[in-house]
């Protein structure tokens, strides 16, 4: 498949840097911060710069020139920006159908609800909840994105207030929600400047909406549930309208047609980024919140269960914003850490380099630690002894980037491989002691290791959490 | 191919009959401003192959825009494709019939398109699940625990609860016991816990080792033998064992065995190549190693949705079903852990943790999910079943969502 789709439209993977060199001004004159042109292509080519960066390529001489790049690099799915300020989220911004082809940009943005007939401080506090959604996760600030105000009660002057709570609340980016446009517009006098995404445009309303999106400058959702042919058609007449930013809902659907879910999001994804359909090239939203329909008697830690797993299928396909209920941190942690993990860049190794790490600033009595060089139990290791201020020593046996467990159970990581990383480090003129504390998962092979390296060895926590406990209940140089 | 030539003609034509369909309905056309450049309309004409005479070039920018008064109706062509290759089915356990004792074998594999792409091809074998069972006692999660404590450390009472009260599809019976740093179980011992399993439970079952690859080899080369017939998937066959007297056992007694590589698509091409010297391609389940959500399952997911594809393009050394020790997800310190209030409770956490996991690299093609949690297991059961009923959606109520009251 990637050879033949490579040379569709979009044809990411075959762009080089002189595609992109031969229409830079060539001057290399370094005001972007590159040596000369051709580094600044090749950073371009990888996405790592934009053209904008370029001061020359913004003159009027060089306007055809940068029209011409601002094509080529193009994004199958195009980049939509919703709100304003530096808590605006960009959606889509696709360039590739696989991570593996490139990388994925933009995670998908999170959603949570409040509706016009939830009482003030209801509003106030579901907002704040999301707003203080926050968790440290191996250098990353994982964080919620948006408030969709959803109008439940069809009045316009309900609808407004409920806007005007949230805009005096948060300056998280906005969806308003309502499939009448009269409700729609109360909204948005409520919130003129905000940017806010409008939903929906349906084959009902259209033309109303289109006419809200052009005078208020908003990006809008075009809505055709399990109807794709009525999608493209309600995208083609919209952008013939004069709305330029799209947002694609092909319905959510959990029971019986999630086949059908999987199915939309997925073709529409592979005719923007394979086919070049630009009626498909546009953000895909999915909505986990109707797991909250049909609730009946169900008890409400189901549906946030149900809410959240199928939060993650969407985030995996395709979904660029989701809208959910559940605030429950147990419910929205898997999928915050889902996200990040499938856009972190693939291209990024799975080891790191084995060698020894310092902390603060150690001495001679100080604690000496190992682990693998998989690159997740390092930085997990590491950003525990970093934040526990500890002064150590970081040992970081190779293991062919295996994890502990996995390494001891595969024999990538032995009592030989930790013996000959201690020779390696120059530990034994750093510290005074001869103490190694090994990870608790490691703990089968201490016996081997006190024999191997002639080191005494201490079995430390089976979780590097533990870390700082432990340090304080056992450590004695 | 033929319909990409289609696409691309149509591509190059798409301009053109939108205008004349905006031409001819301009009676329907409301105008406005018109902010379209000379210069914008040229760059138009040339990619819309448009026949000069049907639009004469404006000296001057129209001063209207057109607005569409009616939808604007186009086809969405779903964008189908085809594959030349296709994965090995593999069926798992020897029924009476076949020389074994189970109540019914279970096939995966058999895919000709990219996951549950319904939309190219229905569901042939839907994935099955595999439920963990230790002979020992292990470190288990408290979420996990509170399902399984009255029964650890009986294998046979913990493969029955697997299958009659988690649903489990199969049953994996782990020897720890036998790894030389523990118990160093002899073959014989390994050899009588499996048949206390296999008696309790007539599922196919998958035997799993210690992960030491002397030691393995030799339990495996016993169970292979005393079950012959039976099918058991032999979990696993690792470049660092004697892979051609592994091979030769297993395919002596007909079984079938999981090779297991670490996150490395050629070193999984290269163990498979060496079993083809003694295994047929309907022996052979791959595990591409599983790392948990939040612990390297971008790397996994990402492995195994290349191995996948590059299986369904004519890498017949990738064309085999895959296996998820999805258990691993509980590796996660998130899914185990005792955290602030805000992330509680933990009994929920725990499996959705593993749910996840499980989820995700479903979407990248896994047959085989070896898993711990029964509420995961109940779920992705569930969501296999939704997506292979084929049940159409009610499209019309889905958009109440916007005034749902919850």
């Amino acid at each position: 498949m990637s050879e033949r789709e490579g040379k569709s439209r979009v044809g990411i993977k075959e762009l080089s840097p002189i595609d992109v060199y031969k229409l830079l001004p060539k001057t290399n004159c370094k005001e972007c911060g590159q040596e000369n042109c051709m580094a600044f292509a090749t950073k371009i080519v990888n996405r790592e710069v934009t053209i904008e960066q370029c001061p020359p390529l913004l003159k009027k001489e060089y306007e055809k020139a940068f029209k011409q790049l601002k094509e080529m690099l193009k994004p199958a799915v195009k980049e939509v920006v919703v709100g304003v300020g530096d808590k605006a989220v960009k959606l889509g911004g696709k360039l590739v159908m696989y991570r593996h082809e490139f990388t994925y940009f933009n995670p998908t943005a999170i959603a949570i609800d409040v509706t016009d007939e939830m009482p003030a401080d209801e509003i106030v506090n579901r907002i704040k909840r999301t707003e203080q959604f926050s968790y440290e996760y191996i250098g990353y600030t994982l964080k919620l994105d948006m408030i969709a105000v959803r109008s439940t009660s069809g009045d316009p002057e309900k609808f407004k207030a409920a806007v005007k709570k949230v805009v005096e609340t948060t300056n998280l980016p906005l969806i308003l929600c309502s499939l009448n446009a009269n409700v729609l517009e109360s909204g948005l006098v409520a919130a003129p400047n905000a940017k806010p995404l409008l939903y929906a445009a349906t084959v009902d309303n259209w033309k109303d909406m289109a006419e809200l999106a052009l005078m208020y400058n908003c990006p809008i959702v075009v809505s055709a549930p399990n109807d794709l042919n009525l999608l493209v058609s309600l995208a083609k007449t919209l952008l013939a309208y004069g709305v330029q930013d799209l947002v694609l809902d092909p319905g959510t659907f959990l029971n019986d047609g999630l086949a059908d879910t999987l199915n939309n999001f997925t073709m529409l994804r592979r005719a923007a980024c394979k086919g070049g359909e630009e009626l498909a090239g546009f953000p895909l939203m999915g909505i986990p919140l109707v797991a909250w329909m049909d609730k009946g008697e169900t008890a409400d830690e189901i549906v946030k269960w149900r809410e959240a797993y199928s939060a993650a299928m969407l985030i995996v396909r395709y979904a660029d914003v989701i809208v959910m209920h559940g605030t429950d941190g147990w419910a929205l942690l898997p999928n915050t850490v889902l996200r990040q993990n499938i856009y972190t860049d693939p291209r990024k190794p799975v080891a790191v380099e084995p060698g020894l790490k310092v902390f603060g600033t150690p001495d001679e009595n100080s604690p000496v630690f190992f682990t693998t060089n998989f690159a997740l139990t390092y930085y997990t290791v590491a950003s525990d002894i970093e934040n526990s201020k500890l002064n150590a020593y970081l040992m970081v046996v190779d293991t062919e980037g295996s994890a502990v467990d996995s390494g001891v159970a595969g024999r990538k990581l032995t009592a030989d491989k930790v013996a000959d990383a201690i020779k390696a480090s120059g530990l034994e003129s750093k510290v005074k002691h001869r103490t190694l504390i090994i990870p608790g998962k490691a703990s089968r092979i201490s016996g081997e290791i006190e024999e191997a390296s002639g080191w005494k060895v201490l079995v430390g926590p089976r979780d590097s959490s533990e870390i700082p406990k432990y340090i304080i209940d056992k450590w004695q140089p | 191919m033929a319909d990409k030539k289609k696409k691309d003609e149509n591509l190059g034509l798409n301009f053109s009959p939108d205008l004349l369909e905006l031409l001819a309905k301009f009676k329907e056309i409301e105008l406005e401003d018109f902010e379209l450049e000379a210069g914008d309309l040229e760059l138009w004409l040339e990619s819309g192959a448009l026949p000069a005479q049907v639009l004469p070039k404006p000296k001057v920018a129209p001063p209207l825009k057109a607005k569409p008064m009616a939808l604007m109706a186009v086809q969405f062509m779903p964008p189908v494709e085809t594959y030349s290759g296709k994965i090995a089915e593999v069926k798992l356990g020897g029924t009476k019939g076949e020389g074994g004792t189970r109540g019914r074998s279970i096939v995966i594999g058999g895919e000709t398109a990219p996951a549950f792409y319904t939309f190219e091809r229905p569901i042939l074998h839907p994935p099955v699940v595999t439920l963990d069972v230790f002979d020992m006692e292990v470190p288990l999660s408290k979420a996990v625990k509170m399902h399984v404590k009255d029964v650890v450390g009986d294998p046979a009472a913990w493969a029955k609860l697997a299958v009659e009260k988690f649903g489990a599809d199969m049953v994996t019976i782990h020897l720890i016991s036998i790894d030389p740093l523990l118990k160093d179980a002899t073959p014989k011992a390994a050899v009588k816990t499996v048949e206390e399993v296999a008696q309790a439970v007539d599922v196919p079952l998958v035997i799993g080792g210690c992960g030491d690859p002397v030691k393995d080899a030799d339990v495996f080369a016993e169970i292979t033998e005393t079950f012959a017939g039976e099918r058991f998937l032999i979990s696993s066959i690792t470049r660092d064992m004697d892979v051609e007297r592994c091979a030769k056992f297993v395919k002596k007694n007909g079984h079938v065995a999981l090779s297991f590589t670490p996150m490395d698509l050629n070193l999984a091409r290269e163990l498979n190549r060496r079993l083809y010297d003694f295994l047929g391609k309907e022996d052979i389940v791959m595990d591409l190693t599983t790392a948990a959500l939040g612990y390297g399952l971008d790397y996994a997911f990402t492995n195994m949705e290349r191995a996948r594809l590059a299986g369904l393009m004519g890498d017949v050394e990738l064309a085999h079903p895959m296996s998820s020790g999805t258990t691993n997800a509980w590796a996660a310190r998130e899914a185990w852990l005792k955290m602030a209030p805000e992330w509680e409770p933990r009994e929920l956490r725990g499996p959705l943790w593993e749910v996840t996991t499980a989820l995700t690299l479903l979407l990248a093609g896994v047959d085989l999910f070896m898993m711990m949690h029964p509420a995961a297991v109940k779920t992705l059961k569930d969501v296999t079943a939704k997506l292979v009923s084929g049940k159409k959606a009610e499209a019309s109520k889905f958009v109440d969502w916007v005034s749902l009251k919850p």
